[in-house]
């Protein structure tokens, strides 16, 4: 009977975030029209004049697109969850007969089923603008996995800081770290290019096994080392953050 | 008469600051119980450990008979809460708001019972709008209708009119009486003297973390000082005059206006009355009788009162 409850709590939670994502215009379009008008400029402003190693800029850089996607995506997550608790909301359902698990469970749920949407709507946008991918099922199928668990990984950091931040003005901060994180990693750039000392930190920090992971499988071939640091990267980061989410979260009880 | 709400001995500290300290109390069912008292008195953290938001340290509290801390699904399956900020979702109508809280109170019908509640609280007509296009007292209302989907047995209202404007307000207070008569054990918390006094069946004055007095409002009434008299003047020469008149009383002036604090005897007010009759000073007078807040004043100040004891 409670695993009944969790389920059908967690799908009205699921339901009432998701109508927020849905009619909030400006979530719509910084999480769609940044990324894309990115990938725009990119391939037709900046493409030109790149040297890819011949690599096609869209074929290069979509893997990167969609990582920053996904991080303004999550930004909104950790805000909608900070609004929640600011406004008291949280302490409203508490006090009600449901899942605990329900109420951080549909944060989480909206955020990974409408970061895929965007995901799904960034790709779609790339294909018209000359991206060609070359993986077969199977390479689509590691594809979406790495996606996935990407997803998963920056979802619960943005739950954790939106748990912990102290206002809303800085609930997004962390969303910018892992921008540049991503700017400085292989997503847009071979670190070959970089200056000794950044190519050495692009080599070793996460999003460049992830970018380089997803570009890989995309263009048909084996990811090889790339994909396994990149799963083992996205699954630590997850666990870590849900074990600092769970435990903030019971702070607030008390 | 059964209890709603049991408290007994019940201590919460955080860190080194002791917030709740032996605080004990009961409430009746179908009862409105007010908790009166400033900011900071504890009034939050205690409504918290009723509803099983926080843990207690120490003592224990029942509502509708269940442990809040051992029985918590049994009493959030019997009340309801609702918080300081008004805790309604903005990006959702009126309408989708109550058929949410339904859905999570397991309610079999969750569309009949968010139109019940539409209606009670007079906000069918706006069931279908956006919550930005709602005025305050409209989303405490709207608040107050999601705390009653499903028929909770003991409501907790957490300063309900704190932010509204004197007509929200208003509005809200008959939104609290038609609660109280439906039956329903009303638990809210106040800064407002005048609040408390005008919605409650009892009152309980929580100051620095212990109940500090609580019975009927008139019961607390009768601890504070006695009424004033208050002389209202058509001439600031009449007013003077009286003044001199009256120089041995505890005099306070004010805009054609003073205030004589007395004991409230009828020989002391015979008195002042035939002493500004023998003057020969034109003046209407009327009694002023305590107000809670001065009762409450009085209450702390003077710490005429020994802090409740629990019998336990």
């Amino acid at each position: 009977m409670s695993l009944k409850y969790a389920l059908s709590d967690t799908l009205v939670m699921t339901g009432r975030v998701m109508r927020q994502v849905v009619r909030s215009l400006d979530t719509v379009i910084t999480v769609l029209l940044m990324p894309v008008a990115m990938l725009l400029a990119m391939n037709y402003v900046l493409g030109g004049a790149m040297d890819l190693g011949g690599i096609k800029t869209a074929d290069y850089m979509l893997s990167g697109i969609i990582m920053i996607c996904v991080l303004s995506g999550v930004s909104y997550t950790a805000y909608r969850l900070h609004v929640d608790v600011q406004k008291g909301i949280f302490e409203r359902f508490h006090s009600l007969p449901v899942a605990k698990s329900s109420i951080l469970g549909g944060h989480v749920l909206t955020s990974v089923a409408s970061n895929a949407v965007s995901v799904v709507a960034i790709v779609l946008v790339g294909l018209l603008i000359g991206f060609r991918p070359e993986a077969g099922l199977f390479g689509w199928l590691l594809v979406i996995l790495v996606i996935l668990l990407f997803i998963v990984a920056m979802t619960w950091i943005s739950v954790f800081f939106g748990l912990v931040a102290k206002s809303v003005e800085t609930v997004g901060v962390f969303a910018y770290l892992l921008l540049g994180l991503t700017f400085t990693s292989s997503a847009f750039a071979p670190p070959d290019t970089m200056p000794a000392a950044l190519a050495a930190f692009a080599k070793y920090q996460p999003m460049t096994p992830i970018a380089d992971s997803m570009r890989l499988l995309l263009l048909g071939g084996p990811a090889g080392n790339s994909l396994v640091i990149a799963l083992a990267w996205c699954f630590v980061i997850a666990a870590v953050f849900w074990l600092l989410s769970v435990k903030a979260y019971g702070r607030r009880q008390r | 008469m059964s209890e709603a709400i049991r408290v007994l001995g019940l201590r919460k500290s955080f860190k080194t600051q002791t917030v709740l300290d032996d605080v004990c109390f009961t409430v009746a069912d179908g009862e409105v119980f007010a908790l009166l008292g400033s900011n900071g008195a504890g009034k939050t953290t205690l409504i918290k450990i009723l509803t099983t938001l926080l843990r207690a340290d120490g003592g224990s509290a029942a509502v509708c008979g269940y442990d809040v801390a051992k029985q918590g699904r049994r009493v959030r399956e019997s009340i309801s809460l609702t918080g300081q900020s008004t805790a309604v979702d903005d990006i959702l109508s009126g309408r989708e708001n109550l058929i949410m809280m339904a859905k999570l109170r397991h309610l079999s019908d969750p569309k009949s019972e968010a139109e019940r509640q539409l209606a009670q609280f007079g906000l069918t007509d706006a069931a279908n709008k956006p919550l930005s296009a709602y005025s305050g007292g409209m989303r405490r209302r709207l608040d107050l209708a999601m705390s009653m989907i499903g028929s909770p047995q003991v409501v907790f209202l957490d300063e309900p009119t704190t932010g509204l404007d004197p007509q929200g307000r208003l509005a809200v207070w008959e939104t609290i009486r038609a609660m109280g008569k439906s039956g329903v054990t009303v638990f809210l918390t106040t800064q407002y003297l005048e609040e408390a006094d005008s919605l409650a069946d009892r009152i309980a004055i929580l100051h620095n973390g212990s109940i500090v007095a609580q019975g009927l409002a008139a019961e607390l009434k009768r601890l504070a000082p006695p009424p004033k008299l208050v002389f209202s003047f058509l001439e600031e020469g009449d007013m003077a005059q009286a003044s001199g008149v009256l120089a041995a009383y505890d005099v306070k002036s004010e805009a054609l206006t003073l205030t004589v604090t007395t004991d409230g005897s009828v020989g002391q007010t015979t008195e002042i009355l035939s002493q500004l009759e023998g003057a020969g000073i034109v003046a209407t007078f009327a009694q002023k009788p305590p107000t809670l807040e001065e009762a409450f004043l009085t209450i702390i100040r003077e710490g005429q009162h020994e802090p409740q004891v629990c019998v336990k």
